[in-house]
């Protein structure tokens, strides 16, 4: 039994990659989605290299130089303590995609969790999650943050808990969702009819159907992520001092707004740039994978 | 009809109370003694033992959720200790503020955003439809406080035309002249929000059968697009809206700050800074409140246009 199905799968390797390369030449044909891939390359290329791409130590401070217009030297110029904004930029940029990736990769795992559950448990239980889900989100996103950050005190992991919290019901609600409409499918009725337990009907046929279009949606949450961590750390209430984020670099920025326009224009671009990339890439994204999901947005 | 409502509300009231004991518990979850924060830590053991008396924290966590919730519900949102103010007070001295923001941006943005949305669907897959599909994705994808520092920046210190600062000096038109900034960048994204939901409910109907047969009697497309499809098409915009309060409550924190104008946001975010706990709740549970409240109605006014969402349970 399990050598057929390893046999299957590594028969349907190339064909999985085929239909992907396809599916990706379809995105790139749109003008929007080739512009959103090029931007994400763009972001994720500076953000992995940032160490290697930043000219100055970001916390590097040298009073002598403060408030310079961009320069050879300085791209886009430096900050109030004389600190090079590119450096600050690029790091910046490395911090917003981790915290993306690691609140979005938990919100994922738990809220794909849940969403199993309320789907494959008992009635109560599916109800008790719901109306959990549904309070979750009935916190304007910005004031729960501030009522967290309240509580546990201005930092990345406070603003990484407030992401998972707020997209676990979206996640959780999606599988559910999902696995409802399969679970009394007839061809899922007959395999457990042959005695499949209860992981393989999860593993085999669940999963796969859920999968694509949760990492759809996951992908369209980035740019949300990204802004709330710039937001919250805008607000003095996500990154401390002296870490990077294009938020604190927005912050510092407008105290010093009539001094200089640079800080606030350099920092605000990449913000812009990457929202836009990943929307754009998002949308394409769904719109050749799953065009059913657009309705739900 | 009259249950689908009785359920809806009875579901709104539920959530709110949930919601209410997760904050709750998850304030007197944290470590550290809220006596202690409050009246700071050389406080007399007796002082300490007297407010802990006052506000309730000697019973056990579900009865304080009990007594917590009866007492919002008489619509009394405990005292501010340090400025010895009901918390009823201050959220509701700062809440017109941010109403009328919310009101100024979401007004503005249905002005732009539905026309736009209607012209690209008048005028399918042509280029304005691209350009507007493009500027309704931006609109959405860039986030509100970026909108506002940059607006700051243009109008505000290069251009001069607009103040940055405050909410006036009292006068009716400094109050306007300091709405204009904040309320464009509250309803940038409810330009795109709304362009493309009117788009796609307005394709929708006008593939029904209604709308060929009023082609087939010859009516200008005039009197189609504007008697028969819009009034239709417009109605998803209403729930939309609804749903989209704590939306517009969150970029509405940002635009305060970055504008330095009173409201709810700044008041939440003062007190956020200085740690000041009833003040937190109170206004975190006013806007939770509004946000379900307006959900509810949005729900229940689409079951009373869409029959079909009342029997889907």
């Amino acid at each position: 039994m399990s050598d057929t199905s390893v046999k299957a799968a590594t028969t349907e390797m190339p064909g999985a990659w085929q239909s992907l390369w396809r599916s990706l030449k379809r995105v790139l044909r749109e003008p929007l989605g080739a512009l959103g891939l090029v931007l994400v390359v763009f972001v994720i290329v500076s953000a992995v290299g940032a160490d290697l791409f930043a000219p100055f130590e970001p916390n590097k401070i040298d009073i002598r130089a403060k408030l310079q217009p961009p320069s050879a030297e300085h791209l886009l110029g430096t900050d109030q303590l004389g600190r090079d904004i590119f450096s600050r930029v690029l790091i910046g940029g490395q911090i917003a995609l981790k915290v993306s990736l690691v609140s979005i990769g938990l919100a994922l795992v738990i809220g794909l969790t849940l969403g199993l559950i309320a789907g494959f448990g008992p009635r109560w239980l599916d109800n008790a999650l719901m109306l959990l889900f549904d309070s979750v989100r009935s916190f304007p996103t910005v004031m729960f943050a501030l009522a967290v950050v309240t509580l546990f005190g201005p930092s990345l992991t406070t603003v990484m808990i407030v992401v998972v919290i707020t997209q676990i019901p979206i996640y959780g609600r999606m599988v559910r969702s999902q696995t409802l409409a399969l679970r009394d499918a007839e061809f899922i009725l007959a395999e457990r009819a042959l005695g499949a337990g209860f992981f393989r009907i999860i593993g085999m046929h669940i999963l796969p159907n859920v999968v694509g279009p949760l990492l759809i949606l996951a992908s369209m949450d980035i740019p949300f992520v990204i802004t709330i961590e710039a937001g919250l750390s805008f607000l003095g209430m996500g990154v401390r001092p002296p870490t990077p984020s294009w938020g604190t670099i927005l912050n510092d920025g407008y105290s010093y707004i009539y001094n200089t326009p640079w800080p606030v224009i350099a920092g605000g671009i990449p913000v812009i740039l990457t929202t836009l990339g990943f929307t754009f890439l998002g949308e394409s994204l769904r719109d050749v994978f799953d065009p059913r999901l657009r309705k739900e947005i | 009809m009259w249950l689908y409502f009785l359920k809806r509300i009875l579901l709104g009231i539920l959530i709110v109370v949930v919601a209410v004991s997760l904050l709750y518990s998850m304030i007197h979850m944290v470590p550290g003694d809220p006596v202690k924060t409050i009246l700071g830590p050389r406080a007399s053991p007796e002082l300490q033992a007297q407010i802990r008396e006052k506000m309730g924290l000697n019973d056990p966590l579900p009865v304080q959720i009990v007594k917590f919730i009866g007492r919002v519900a008489t619509g009394d949102l405990g005292e501010d200790v340090f400025k010895r103010k009901s918390v009823n007070t201050i959220v509701f001295e700062q809440l017109p503020h941010t109403i009328y923001l919310v009101l100024a941006g979401i007004g503005w943005a249905m002005l732009v955003g539905i026309p736009l949305g209607c012209l690209s669907a008048i005028y399918r897959n042509s280029m304005i439809d691209r350009f507007a599909g493009i500027l309704s994705v931006s609109c959405i994808a860039i986030p509100t406080f970026v909108v506002a520092l940059y607006s700051v920046l243009l109008f505000a210190v290069t251009l001069k035309w607009l103040p940055a600062i405050g909410a006036g000096d009292g006068g009716f038109g400094s109050y306007i002249s300091h709405l204009i900034l904040p309320a464009f960048a509250v309803g940038l994204g409810w330009v795109g929000y709304l362009a493309r939901l009117v788009r796609a409910s307005m394709l929708e109907v006008m593939s029904e059968n209604h709308v060929r047969t009023a082609r087939a009697f010859g009516l200008p497309e005039k009197t189609i697009v504007f008697k028969y499809v819009l009034r239709l098409a417009i109605l998803p915009t209403i729930t939309l809206i609804g749903m989209g309060i704590g939306i517009l409550l969150s970029s509405a924190v940002f635009t305060e700050i970055v504008f330095a104008r009173p409201g709810i946001g700044r008041l939440i975010y003062d007190a956020v800074t200085s740690r000041n706990y009833p003040v937190v709740m109170g206004s975190v549970l006013v806007t939770t409140i509004l946000f379900v409240v307006s959900t509810t109605i949005a729900d229940l006014i689409n079951a009373l246009v869409d029959p079909r969402v009342r029997t889907e349970g």
